[in-house]
């Protein structure tokens, strides 16, 4: 039996120990929104927070987060200022890998309240997308940045340009 | 619009409470989905008495945005806010057959293509038949009467009836003959940056993918299959899980060993124990440099190549010209990998099979179905869902056949198989591999006068021909027949692939061009992967225009505009993306390359111009300026998000390595060996678009194949070096 938090929620869970997390979550608890990419820790589509630090959940035995805090892309509730600026960027093209991104980028805006396009870039690394929407990534983080922490900042101020124009 | 009222609807009987349901001609099967007593003018469009407007949306959503535009192109000639729409993924049905090709099918990017005349008519026919009613209704003439988003409007301007109150007598009304479409400046959601309709669900992880199917007392399947393609299994031994906890039935089927067990962990752990033994098969000592040498000779050899286009007399100038420039050029066999390894759940209950598959064709994915598990197709429904990526990949349906063939020997118990990362990359249908062999002759002026492109690869038929004629046939035919039939269609038609020239027919005046195709099937299996031919031959043809343009010592715009005058959607897209590029403005910056590539695929025509910087034997593509002509644009925010996708995408086959082949398999495994383009390597791409009000072209395809000339091209500028070979390594 593994205890930990989920979402906020302590919940027990009679699996392997040897499990990934991401099973555990997927099959054992119907928490479909975190996806299996490579089970290899290479793409990033299982990442969830773990004690609020972006971790991949398809190489993290569930015996080893036993108390932890875990947070997925359910737990955020579609009202985080990250999922906001995906939507108002139109970020997602299939959407697989998105609570992946998501999830990590909530992660580095955790830390980070002001990241650098390189801060970015470094922190997103680890997750595949092969829609190619990283442009627009790059761009929701910085718009969620502003949404989170300085509301009195305008996106201009921070040159951050507003979705997508598109010229003729 | 083209379509003919007859062929649209037909079976105009009184059925069940005095409505009418239109039945489309081309079947006498209902569609899947209808509900009882709706107003359902067509295939696609039923509207409720309740006021539900629902449409099936006959594509498959695997990341281009069919969802969206497709429902907007039917909501604008119905006058129906497409945002407030219920869209259901459409069952198999005759009438969801893609025109172009017969089949059930999402790919050649032919979704907007295709989708933009019957579309809207069906919104435009459906709307004429609640106009009529609300006029019955009200004893008006028709022309007094007008819609405004869901409802028809009273000349009075204050009496109004909803689309779901004039569903029953809308059911009634004479099918209107001769409907004009809007005019573009009407239009309300067309052209328009609508938010896509599913970005809400997909960005709190509640999108249902294949994986995410759910069955009460469902059980997990993996497929232990043989390394070397075209190898068979010779014996497993069920005794080397001893121990393993939670399996619970291990068996053969036609691709390997099936596990089935309580989850994938439990699954993926036998798997990984299992002892097998296999037959290697016919190329279990192949590798990558064999079958290179293998397409030299062929190409070299006494077979004379198929001539996708032949104009004027190529030998003839050859003989006599004195200034011939050869090349020869190469891209390796390419993977799609999707996000979404491949899956399929299945369940087999009473003599009925039900699918849910994250499919790309839903007919072909039943007919393959039925021919490995023995069910009728009759008896077979299949549920599409969301794609997690498609790319061609799921054109393929290896994995519903895999499923069929293992819920049918679990009677009662809901199967879902699950492939790893490992699995979706060792057996996956590659972009072939091809070898070009290019000249071209250039007269005293530097004038191209002829132009002989042969090339060498897998027929994509020759992958595809077996599935594509289970699709064409219809039902009835039995199973087995449709397999033979479709081999020996594949084999015979695979030396006369003109899909392999897509993409090396050349825009630019050259009187004198041949271009000629010879199979060589590896035994490695090959199949679409995003643009298809387009993505190594576009490679090829711009890449050497490139070096004839340095050879003739011109500018590479130049020497492009120069004999483009019988392409001028070629010459505009060029033209926008040099201005907006500033072509000529080249930063002074050590390692400074800019490259430029044009070319036509799918209906449309995309030029870009890349930036990148060398360092010793490294390079970054620093800036990516595209411009697209795809006639008139749905949504102009998708078709930027399709270009900047299709370029990273098209990126990552120039960059990264491609896959390798060593007795007989494929050498790499996941995404640290098959590296795929990171967010830190993606460059800045800037798209505009050129103003059009011809038809829509295809977008999902289009920016992918002129990226790698335009990097090898820049790289040319930057160092003198003309790469020829995919990736682009320095």
């Amino acid at each position: 039996m593994v205890n930990f938090f989920l979402n906020d929620e302590a919940v027990s869970l009679d699996v392997e120990p040897d499990m990934p997390l991401l099973w555990a979550l997927r099959e054992g608890l119907q928490k479909t929104g975190t996806k299996f990419g490579c089970g290899q820790g290479l793409c990033g589509a299982c990442t969830v927070l773990v004690n609020g630090s972006p971790t991949r959940s398809c190489v993290l035995p569930v015996a080893s987060i036993a108390g932890q805090r875990i947070t997925t892309i359910e737990g955020l509730q579609g009202q985080h200022a990250v999922q906001q600026a995906w939507l108002s960027e139109n970020v997602s093209q299939c959407g697989y890998c998105q609570p992946g991104q998501i999830m990590s980028a909530v992660g580095l805006l955790s830390q980070n309240t002001n990241p650098t396009d390189e801060d970015i870039l470094t922190a997103m690394s680890g997750n595949i997308c092969r829609c190619g929407t990283y442009p627009r990534i790059v761009k929701a983080i910085k718009v969620a940045a502003v949404a989170l922490q300085d509301k009195t900042m305008t996106l201009q101020d921070r040159n951050v340009q507003p979705a997508s124009e598109v010229q003729g | 619009m083209k379509l003919s009222r007859r062929k649209f609807l037909v079976g105009s009987g009184i059925v069940g409470g005095g409505l009418l349901l239109g039945v489309s001609l081309r079947n006498a099967q209902p569609v899947p989905h209808t509900r009882a007593g709706s107003f359902q003018p067509n295939a696609w469009l039923q509207i409720t008495p309740q006021g539900e407007v629902i449409f099936q949306l006959d594509k498959a959503e695997m990341g281009q945005g069919v969802m969206t535009s497709l429902s907007t192109i039917i909501g604008e000639e119905l006058d129906y806010d497409p945002a407030n729409m219920i869209i259901e993924f459409a069952g198999v049905n005759p009438a969801f057959k893609n025109p172009q090709m017969g089949v059930q099918i999402t790919g050649g990017s032919t979704a907007v293509m295709t989708g933009w005349e019957p579309l809207r008519e069906a919104g435009a026919t459906a709307r004429a038949m609640l106009l009529a009613a609300a006029a019955k209704e009200w004893q008006l003439d028709v022309t007094q009467c007008k819609t405004d988003n869901g409802f028809v409007i009273h000349p009075d301007g204050q009496q109004r009836s909803s689309y779901g109150d004039l569903a029953a007598l809308a059911a009634q009304q004479e099918v209107p003959k001769g409907i004009v479409p809007k005019k573009p400046e009407n239009y309300r959601w067309i052209g328009k940056s609508l938010q896509r309709f599913d970005s809400a669900d997909k960005v709190q992880g509640k999108t249902q993918f294949g994986v995410d199917v759910v069955l009460p007392g469902m059980a997990v399947a993996v497929v232990v299959r043989c390394p070397q393609f075209g190898g068979k299994l010779k014996s497993f031994d069920e005794n080397s899980l001893a121990g393993v906890s939670g399996i619970q039935k291990v068996f053969a089927i036609h691709s390997g060993v099936a596990i089935v067990a309580n989850g994938y962990w439990q699954a993926r752990k036998a798997a990984m124990q299992l002892v097998v033994e296999w037959d290697k098969g016919p190329i279990a000592t192949l590798d990558s440099a064999a079958i290179l040498t293998a397409q030299k000779e062929a190409l070299a050899g006494t077979r004379k190549p198929f001539s996708v286009e032949s104009e004027g007399d190529v030998s003839a100038v050859f003989a006599t010209a004195s200034n011939i420039i050869k090349a020869e050029y190469s891209a390796p066999f390419f993977h799609h990998s999707p996000m979404e390894p491949q899956n399929c759940t299945a369940q087999y209950v009473n003599n009925h099979m039900e699918l849910w598959a994250p499919t790309q064709t839903a007919d072909i994915a039943r007919a393959v179905a039925a021919f490995y598990s023995g069910i009728e197709p009759d008896n077979i429904t299949v549920n599409s869902t969301f794609l997690g990526g498609g790319f061609g990949r799921r054109g393929y349906v290896d994995f519903a056949g895999e499923a069929a063939a293992i819920a049918v020997k679990m009677p009662g118990v809901p199967v879902k198989l699950m492939w790893s990362r490992e699995d979706d990359m060792q057996h996956d249908y590659y972009r072939p591999a091809t070898f070009h062999q290019i000249q071209a002759a250039l007269d005293e002026n530097g004038q191209v006068i002829a132009w002989q492109h042969n090339l060498v690869g897998t027929s994509i038929l020759k992958g595809f021909g077996v599935d594509l004629m289970r699709g064409l046939l219809p039902a009835w035919v039995p199973p087995a027949l449709a397999n033979k039939a479709g081999h020996g269609f594949a084999n015979f038609v695979s030396d006369y692939d003109i899909t392999m020239g897509e993409g090396a027919k050349i825009p630019y005046a050259v009187a004198n061009r041949s271009v000629g195709m010879v199979h060589h099937d590896a035994g490695v299996p090959t199949g679409f992967w995003r643009s298809v031919s387009h993505s190594f031959n576009a490679f090829i043809v711009e890449g050497f225009i490139d070096e004839l343009a340095h050879a003739a010592g011109k500018d590479p715009v130049e020497f492009r505009r120069n004999v483009l005058g019988n392409s001028p959607r070629h010459l505009a897209a060029l033209d926008l993306a040099v201005e907006k590029s500033n072509w000529k403005m080249m930063p002074r910056i050590a390692g400074f390359g800019r490259g430029v590539a044009v070319h036509e695929s799918f209906g449309s025509v995309v030029a870009m111009v890349v930036d990148v910087i060398v360092t010793g034997n490294q390079y970054v593509v620093q800036r990516i300026v595209i411009a697209v002509d795809c006639g008139l644009v749905v949504n102009p925010d998708q078709v930027v998000a399709q270009m900047e996708g299709g370029a990273i995408y098209g990126l990552t086959a120039v960059m990264k390595n491609g896959v390798t082949i060593r007795d007989g398999a494929c050498v790499q495994s996941n995404f640290h060996d098959l590296p795929v383009l990171r967010i830190h390597e993606s460059p800045s791409i800037a798209v505009h678009i050129v103003p059009s009000t011809d038809k829509p072209g295809g977008i999902g395809e289009v920016a992918v194949p002129p990226v790698a000339p335009a990097v090898a091209n820049a790289i040319f500028a930057a160092t003198g070096r003309r790469l020829r070979d995919l990736p682009l390594v320095l």
